[in-house]
């Protein structure tokens, strides 16, 4: 890959994205890490697990999502042609499986019996329950006790699949505190346990991996766009949290001249007004979390701060280190959506298409609608329409005041 | 010379096993601190491990988590902790203090501030959890600079290549963790370290501190037979959280004495 005279080809072999990500993990993992890098590139470059992976993805995910065009709303707008990407169409109703699908059969491979997982919006959480029923591995979820709240579809789902939802009660209670203490349980059980991160962040090898197996939504849609169209799209654009359906969709493309990159993290009540989950966007500085160096919402003292966004998937005060590095390159933009610009996009996708969006992949669509009527008829956004929103019902209705 | 070196050649020559206690900076209260760090070294603590509180401990059990939460709503920061390292100095000059956290304080801060700070007030040693050798170039460079130690943790994981890299890095003592697991949690496998300590020994020529899983006077023994130093961090925490603002000084002073003595029995026997 090119970019100006650069080869684009990262992270670097000590998973560093030029000065971003690494290992910053406490000793009793490192081993873990270390193994985990080993056999990840080990079959990474196997031909049957690549098989494998695919054919559950095709079987069991039924992929390829396909990519739909909102003609109604693009309509309504007047401007530029909107694209969905519908990850929402996949099995368990998110892009989180995917990932959940590749790191499963890794862990299998590797001989691990126990998984745990980390969750927000309990999308990561649903997926990672439904591959640990699906390849018969015993499986615990961290939920932040806030989250849990606002989740309770999601938290019954997973009970129902048969793993264990574990209340995390300390620090802010969402998915900050989920990760430290999945991290927690990995330190105590890393010889039986797979940790089955869920967005490209992390200590490497993970945001390399993540992003590998999400880059799936990408290449299908570099194929499927021009048999749709002709040519690849203007604009593609997703939302960021952590950061993993984005930097799928958008790693296949970061070469593709002419395409422009646009990443919408979680604005909450405005970036003006402290409460919102933005590090790329809110003049965050660099710092160190969960096990790498990214961009990271924090006070003068180094300490992380509360987030605020009305997307528990989006909730977080880091990013993936990918998404870091391709903000500094300026390959990437990066803008935010405010939660009543992500609830008015659900609104519109609702009325205008009948697709009900989850309301992370909601703030995506909350700047295609900003842009697409500055923009000429013949443009094109596709947008990475990244989950369903049926596990946001409780959301929605409490905040317009009906009581489900 | 570094007052950890000093020290541990003090208790070789008189065969005698390093204590060091942690305690959280700010816990229960900010003037408690210096007071609670006077009374371990009255105790009969050899190294003073201060805790920097962290908004998201990853490595620590639920008694050193609560800890860093009190500290925290106490208002303790970096700079204060530093501080209180300065007033400590102002009557102790001899005991090492080694201070112990998560690297993000300290990257917020810049490492050569920090060092810089560590050298004026008197720190001895620096321990990041989060920062492996892998991710310490930096740091260890700023902090060679001002002559305070890099702290190494090594855990019964750690392969002998990785022993050997630390090995090549460390200063000052070398803490191995003695199981799998977070801060404060489960029991002590004393054939697990004893089978651990060779290996070790083999590439590591400093002083080794034993941590995790220490409770009290004899289990505090039994590993000091095997290393040269035993780290207690999470029960005198506990003891630290059942005390009252009146009590709190003398109940850490009269446990870790308690330690002392079995230590010391240790070498008299």
């Amino acid at each position: 890959m090119r970019l100006g005279t650069l080869t684009y080809s990262y992270p670097d072999n000590s998973g560093h994205f030029g000065p971003y990500g690494g290992i910053y993990m406490a000793e009793t993992l490192i081993p873990a890490v270390e193994e985990l890098r080993r056999e990840y590139l080990r079959f990474r470059d196997d031909p049957d697990f690549q098989a494998e992976f695919a054919y559950e993805l095709q079987h069991y995910v039924g992929r390829p999502s396909p990519i739909y065009h909102a003609a109604r709303l693009s309509e309504h707008l007047g401007g530029a042609q909107i694209y969905l990407k519908r990850e929402d169409l996949n099995h368990t109703g998110a892009h989180k499986i995917n990932n959940a699908i590749g790191q499963a059969l890794l862990a299998k491979r590797m001989g691990k019996k126990r998984v745990i997982a980390e969750t927000g919006a309990g999308m990561h959480g649903v997926a990672t329950a439904t591959v640990a029923a699906r390849f018969g591995m015993e499986c615990i979820v961290y939920m932040g006790a806030d989250d849990i709240q606002r989740q309770a579809p999601n938290v019954f789902r997973m009970k129902l699949l048969g793993a264990t939802v574990v209340p995390v009660e300390s620090g802010s209670r969402t998915l900050k505190d989920a990760c430290n203490e999945a991290i927690r349980d990995w330190v105590t059980n890393v010889e039986s346990t797979f940790y089955i991160f869920g967005t490209a962040a992390g200590p490497h090898p993970y945001p390399m991996m993540v992003r590998d197996f999400q880059c799936v939504i990408g290449n299908e849609a570099k194929v499927q766009m021009p048999e749709l169209i002709g040519r690849q799209p203007d604009t593609v654009i997703a939302c960021v949290g952590g950061g993993s359906n984005a930097i799928g969709l958008f790693h296949p493309y970061i070469e593709v001249d002419g395409v422009r990159i646009i990443g919408v993290e979680a604005g909450g009540h405005g970036v003006a007004s402290g409460r919102h989950a933005a590090p790329l966007t809110g003049g965050a500085k660099v710092g160190v979390l969960h096990g790498n160096k990214v961009y990271l919402m924090q006070d003068a003292d180094g300490q992380i701060i509360e987030t605020h966004s009305i997307s528990a998937g989006l909730d977080y005060p880091g990013v993936g280190p990918e998404h870091c590095l391709l903000k500094d390159l300026g390959r990437a933009e990066y803008v935010v959506a405010t939660d009543e610009e992500a609830l008015a996009a659900f609104d519109s996708l609702c009325r205008f298409e009948g697709i009900i969006p989850a309301l992370e992949s909601s703030h995506a669509l909350a700047h295609a609608i900003k842009i697409a009527p500055t923009m000429g008829r013949d443009k094109v956004l596709l947008v990475n329409l990244s989950g369903r929103g049926d596990k946001d019902m409780n959301t929605v209705a409490r905040l317009k005041g009906i009581t489900l | 010379m570094n007052r950890i070196q000093t020290t541990f050649d003090n208790l070789k020559q008189q065969d005698r096993k390093a204590l060091i206690p942690f305690i959280t900076a700010g816990d229960p209260s900010l003037d408690k601190t210096v007071p609670l760090m006077h009374a371990l070294v009255a105790a009969g603590a050899d190294v003073i491990e201060l805790g920097v509180p962290f908004s998201d401990p990853m490595a620590d059990g639920p008694t050193i988590q609560r800890a860093s939460e009190r500290a925290l709503k106490n208002g303790m920061s970096l700079r204060g902790v530093l501080a209180m390292v300065a007033e400590f100095r102002q009557t102790d000059g001899t005991t090492p203090v080694v201070l112990m956290g998560y690297g993000n304080p300290i990257e917020a801060m810049g490492w050569e501030p920090f060092a810089e700070r560590c050298a004026e007030v008197g720190v001895d040693g620096v321990l990041t959890v989060d920062f492996p050798p892998e991710e310490s170039a930096e740091a260890f460079e700023h902090l060679q600079r001002h002559d305070i130690a890099p702290i190494f943790l090594l855990a019964p994981t750690t392969d002998e290549a990785r022993i050997e890299r630390v090995a090549r890095l460390a200063r000052g003592y070398v803490y191995y963790v003695s199981l799998k697991g977070v801060t404060g949690a489960g029991h002590l496998d004393l054939a697990a370290i004893a089978d651990k300590m060779p290996q070790l020994r083999r590439h590591i020529h400093l002083p080794i501190g034993v941590g995790f899983g220490i409770r009290d006077g004899d289990t505090a023994r039994q590993v000091a037979d095997l290393a040269d130093a035993v780290v207690i961090g999470s029960r005198i925490v506990q003891e630290i959280e059942n005390s009252t603002a009146g009590t709190v000084v003398d109940n850490v002073q009269q446990f870790v004495a308690g330690v002392r003595a079995a230590l010391d029995r240790r070498t008299q026997a």
